[in-house]
């Protein structure tokens, strides 16, 4: 091991503490905006702390009473819920089959490549055609439209991760389940995916981060509270006359909260789910 | 078991998939293609078939020029930034020190954050009457006069690339420290007995290790920074003055602001092949880092 001098010590916690700085300091901002009174953000100089914490805007936004700002954020919150539930269940749905499928048979592997090579087209490429088609059917500023036209992020990506997962699952296992007289889908269903289900709950959390994230095609595919996401809430927010930047700072919060606790909590899979490609090359 | 009843079988498994995948991906591109040369509205008929027109008025355009070098410029420097503070910071976070361990579970802050809740955070903190990089610079006694960070076209596209790097270059880290602490602890060692210097350390037997994980994340930065729509449309809506606009930005005025789908279709196609190009490239080179890593 390199021996290490004082100066060297002093310079790695230096820079340590300039990283966390860096990381936390706008982080920690969004958080004392949505605590502190209006009256501390609009003062010249700027108050940093605020003198007593104001929890109210939580309240404000988190109440359902009708025609509130409560009432358009709450349903937001519950419409991004729905998508990205529905959405990641039915991406699962595809991608299990599908990603065991090309695990085990290499020879249809270009398959998956073609689905995967999307990952390219900019989705304003889709945009005009999928926007007249949700028309059409219906199905424009609805969760499932919305939903559907998910799955072209969500589908793609679970049905690698899912090919990843199995493929580190030996195929002896199965064979000898088979050879003890078990049919394929009761293989799969004893065997194959009870070892999958870390990869499996791996792929949800991901493809739930990706709905809970996605501002385009809600932006262009919703257009009221019976649809619009999260996201396109807090643009909404952002973008209008809101004289008050702590309620757009605790929507942020809000909206920030399930995702990093995901992050947090998950940080070892979600790490490895996404070097895994990049360390294999 | 026949292998052809195995293939078979595995085709149909994937049945689901592609079925939905030709229906929400292959359908609307190839209804892209087509779209590109009529001049479509939004709303109404099918419009009249006129050729090449869309795409030759696309590219003769001063707009399309203007925002393919701000695209470029922003995907350039935001993701060369990305890659050199990434790599920085993994190599920061695989010495020891203490608090390590906490300091790497924060580094998955930013990139969980959701990419319009950091471009509402950076909006905040740009205002240009109450947000707090206006307040901390006046303090310090840096700037006189609070200043217009989004609203000003010199700073706006600098103001956007900022906020995109804090939100990106953690998972570059991330990564990147990966990949380092694959390096052989041996091979360190022998090179210190060999006596080479720092530099030459990280440059030949460091390097080679980060460089085939590192080609990957900036192939897929890249790409992602080029179609890049989110946080520029939060924060600036590609203004002040179109300083900031980029392609994604544009072929959405084009098509639904203004509502000209065709023209906006053959747009969104011009901007897909040039992603694809960029990929094709970038793949090649992947392909050589890694021959040559291994």
């Amino acid at each position: 091991m390199e021996r290490r001098s004082p100066a060297f010590t002093i310079f790695i916690h230096g820079c340590a503490l300039l990283l966390a700085a860096i990381i936390l300091a706008p982080i920690a901002w969004l958080f004392i905006m949505s605590i502190s009174p209006a009256a501390d953000l609009a003062a010249k100089p700027l108050r940093w702390w605020p003198q007593a914490a104001d929890f109210s805007r939580y309240q404000t936004l988190l109440s359902t009473a009708e025609n509130s700002a409560g009432a358009a954020f709450t349903s937001s919150l519950r419409n991004s819920l729905e998508i990205a539930g529905m959405a990641t269940l039915a991406a699962l749905a595809l991608a299990i089959p599908a990603g065991w499928a090309v695990s085990r048979t290499p020879a249809i592997g270009w398959s998956l490549s073609m689905v995967i090579a999307t990952y390219m087209l900019p989705p304003v490429a889709l945009a005009v055609p999928l926007y007249m088609g949700l028309s059409h059917l219906g199905l424009l500023n609805n969760v499932f439209g919305l939903a559907l036209v998910y799955l072209t992020i969500l589908a793609p990506f679970t049905t690698w991760l899912m090919k990843s997962g199995f493929d580190s699952i030996p195929r002896e296992i199965e064979a000898a389940a088979m050879i003890d007289g078990a049919g394929l889908f009761q293989t799969l269903r004893i065997i194959t995916l009870p070892l999958a289900a870390p990869v499996m709950a791996t792929s949800a959390l991901f493809a739930v981060l990706l709905a809970w994230d996605e501002f385009f095609y809600a932006l262009l595919f919703t257009s009221d509270q019976r649809a619009k996401t999260l996201t396109v809430a807090i643009a909404d927010l952002a973008g209008g006359r809101v004289s008050d930047y702590g309620l757009i700072a605790t929507a942020g919060v809000l909206a920030a909260l399930p995702p990093v606790l995901i992050g947090l909590v998950m940080q070892r899979a979600l790490i490895s789910g996404l070097t895994s490609g990049g360390v294999k090359g | 078991m026949s292998s052809t009843w195995m293939t078979t079988r595995a085709w149909l498994l994937m049945l689901p998939l592609l079925v939905v995948m030709v229906a929400v991906i292959g359908w609307p591109l190839v209804d892209t293609v087509g779209l590109s040369f009529t001049d479509a509205k939004l709303v109404g008929t099918g419009g009249n078939y006129v050729g090449f027109d869309n795409y030759t008025n696309m590219l003769s355009s001063s707009n399309f020029s203007r925002t393919l070098v701000t695209t470029t410029l922003f995907a350039v420097i935001s993701v060369a930034a990305e890659m050199v503070i990434g790599v920085l910071a993994a190599l920061l976070l695989n010495q020891q020190f203490h608090g390590r361990a906490i300091l790497r579970a924060l580094m998955i802050l930013p990139w969980a954050l959701p990419t319009v809740v950091n471009a509402t955070l950076w909006r905040l903190i740009y205002n240009p009457e109450y947000g707090a990089l206006n307040a901390a610079l006046t303090q310090l006694n840096l700037i006189d006069a609070y200043r217009s960070w989004l609203g000003e076209p010199g700073t706006a596209l600098v103001a956007l690339i900022v906020a995109d790097c804090w939100k990106n270059f953690p998972l570059v880290a991330l990564i990147a420290l990966a990949a380092l602490q694959a390096v052989p602890r041996d091979i360190t060692a022998a090179s210190l007995v060999d006596g080479a210097g720092p530099f030459n350390r990280f440059r030949f037997v460091i390097l080679p290790y980060l460089a085939g994980p590192l080609m990957v994340a900036l192939v897929l930065r890249t790409i992602e920074a080029f179609k890049v729509f989110d946080i520029i449309w939060v924060m600036t809506r590609g203004g002040p003055a179109n300083s900031t606009r980029t392609l994604s930005i544009l072929v959405y005025q084009e098509a639904f602001s203004f509502q000209r789908a065709g023209s906006g279709a053959s747009l969104a196609l011009i901007v897909t092949l040039l992603v694809t190009v960029l990929a094709v490239a970038y793949a090649a080179l992947v392909r050589k880092t890694a021959g040559s890593a291994a």
